[in-house]
């Protein structure tokens, strides 16, 4: 799936409007309102950004059903959940998703598809409009064919453009999804006057996020400082013009700010993922936490799963918090941070997320900062997010790729 | 940029937008890509009688008669479609 696209910035989006979303409350008093399906890992993309896991290659063979799937559809909503997105890998690989919009359209989602564009025809367009999908959001990379063709490891700069044609076409919304990183924060502008010229109503502009293989490929895909400031630059220019109508959304890039990110908008607040194997997650990423059994669709279901299971409680609130977040003035705004990071970083879960320049490790990401600039790192190949590559790393190689983290990313 | 709400205006639910009544969290709410938010009280009131034919005048006229214990009832409701037309959720018919 792409970055970010369903994840915290989404989340932060729904949030912002939303006058009393408590997450003081350190129990289980809350409801999903994110249901986000990644319905298989398998993918025709092969992104060097990739947030999947890097041992994605283990869940491409266990798929939940299509039953499974409108179970966990059902069992969602009743919790509360309507915003439903279908993100993968790419989910167009299943031949079901017609029976999962018709399903959602039934319950009352508001319905996304996410996807690389792969496998979108006008046929399967058509079924999603009669069935009653909501938006499409498409991933693009870039602006040069170069760059698309590089990062994504295939060819598919012609075909994106076409499958934005057709989403506009159907009457859908135009919302695109574009991964920044080193080989694009310097086409920002063309980026955007490409977005519009393709009639985007919106655009989210995701930094890099490190988790899964962009973890992996950190040195490589991270920008400089001075990159992000000016892109950001760019889009506040381009916001501020009133003749651009489209609606952005910066997803800031959490290395370069001195305060984490309230990663989810606070674990098992508002938002839950089933993945393709039918675990139940608070963020895409949890699975790299140490001694946490996530609860699984085929075993409980999803009542069990957000409002009992030891997992979705675990870090909801703040009474799980050390110092310097116990007793930080500002941990209402951020939580303490993204659990995932602080433990893939540092070796503890329980810790603030070393983005914040309280944490104690917060050298750790300065490391990373620099190690971003070092010339011996920076030409390491990058590892593509492909299934060959998937098993190495379950097999143990890349050894020197991963053995920086207290987990496998 | 000003939006001067007028009692004659009709307004009604942006494209892409959907409205509807959430069991689960007792609220209406209103949807759309990437984002929702919830509508608590009269807000969903409002929003609730829009249909592309009646005015501001009806929606305060009609709101008026069914909440009569209501102060300043009108300046609320006026309220409510300058921020729902800065936030891109209404579209003027």
């Amino acid at each position: 799936m792409t970055q970010a696209s369903l994840g915290q910035s989404v989340v932060q989006k729904t949030i912002h409007v939303q006058q009393n979303n408590g997450v003081s409350a350190s129990v289980t008093h809350t409801q999903p309102l994110w249901l986000l399906a990644e319905v298989t890992y398998r993918c025709p993309l092969h992104c060097a950004f990739c947030y999947n896991p890097t041992d994605y290659d283990k869940h491409t063979q266990n798929e939940l059903t299509t039953e499974q799937w409108i179970q966990a559809l059902r069992d969602a909503r009743k919790l509360g959940a309507l915003q439903l997105g279908i993100s993968g890998g790419e989910p167009l690989l299943r031949d079901d998703i017609e029976d999962i919009v018709i399903e959602a359209k039934k319950l009352g989602y508001y319905s996304n598809l996410i996807t690389s564009g792969v496998g979108l025809t006008e046929k399967r367009i058509q079924a999603f409009k009669e069935g009653g999908l909501d938006h499409i959001q498409l991933s693009m990379h870039d602006i040069t064919e170069e760059i698309n063709n590089f990062i994504t490891n295939t060819k598919t700069f012609e075909l994106k453009k076409k499958v934005a044609a057709m989403i506009k076409n159907h009457g859908y919304p135009m919302v695109l999804n574009v991964v920044i990183h080193r080989y694009n924060i310097g086409h920002m502008r063309e980026i955007l006057e490409m977005a519009e010229a393709l009639g985007a109503d919106y655009i989210e502009l995701a930094n890099t996020q490190y988790y899964g293989w962009s973890l992996v490929n950190r040195s490589q895909l991270m920008p400089t400082k001075e990159q992000v400031d000016e892109a950001e630059a760019i889009t506040n220019e381009f916001r501020a013009n009133p003749d651009n109508k489209m609606k952005i959304f910066f997803v800031v890039p959490d290395y370069f700010s001195d305060r984490p990110k309230k990663c989810m908008n606070g674990w098992g607040e508002v938002f839950m993922i089933v993945t393709a194997n039918g675990d139940v997650l608070p963020c895409h990423s949890a699975r790299s936490l140490p001694n946490m059994q996530f609860p699984n669709v085929r075993d409980s279901g999803l009542e069990y799963a957000w409002k009992e299971s030891p997992a979705f409680n675990k870090y909801r609130g703040d009474s799980w918090m050390k110092e310097p977040c116990r007793s930080c003035s500002e941990k209402e705004n951020d939580l303490g941070g993204c659990r995932c990071q602080a433990f893939l970083l540092s070796g503890d879960a329980d810790v603030a997320d070393p983005v914040c320049t309280k944490s104690p490790y917060r050298h750790l990401i300065d490391q990373a900062i620099e190690d971003s600039k070092n010339p011996v790192l920076v030409a390491q190949p990058i590892v593509f997010r492909n299934d060959k590559n998937s098993k190495k790393i379950i097999a143990g190689e890349f050894k020197d790729r991963v053995e920086g983290f207290h987990s496998l990313p | 940029m000003t939006n001067d709400i007028l009692q004659t205006d009709i307004y009604t639910l942006a494209p892409h937008h959907r409205f509807q009544w959430e069991e689960a969290q007792q609220n209406y709410v209103i949807l759309f890509p990437e984002g929702m938010v919830k509508l608590h009280g009269g807000a969903g009131e409002v929003i609730k009688r829009l249909d592309g034919k009646v005015s501001v005048g009806d929606v305060v006229t009609d709101l008026k008669a069914t909440f009569p214990d209501a102060a300043n009832i009108e300046a609320d409701i006026i309220g409510m479609f300058e921020l729902a037309m800065s936030k891109g959720w209404l579209r003027k018919v």
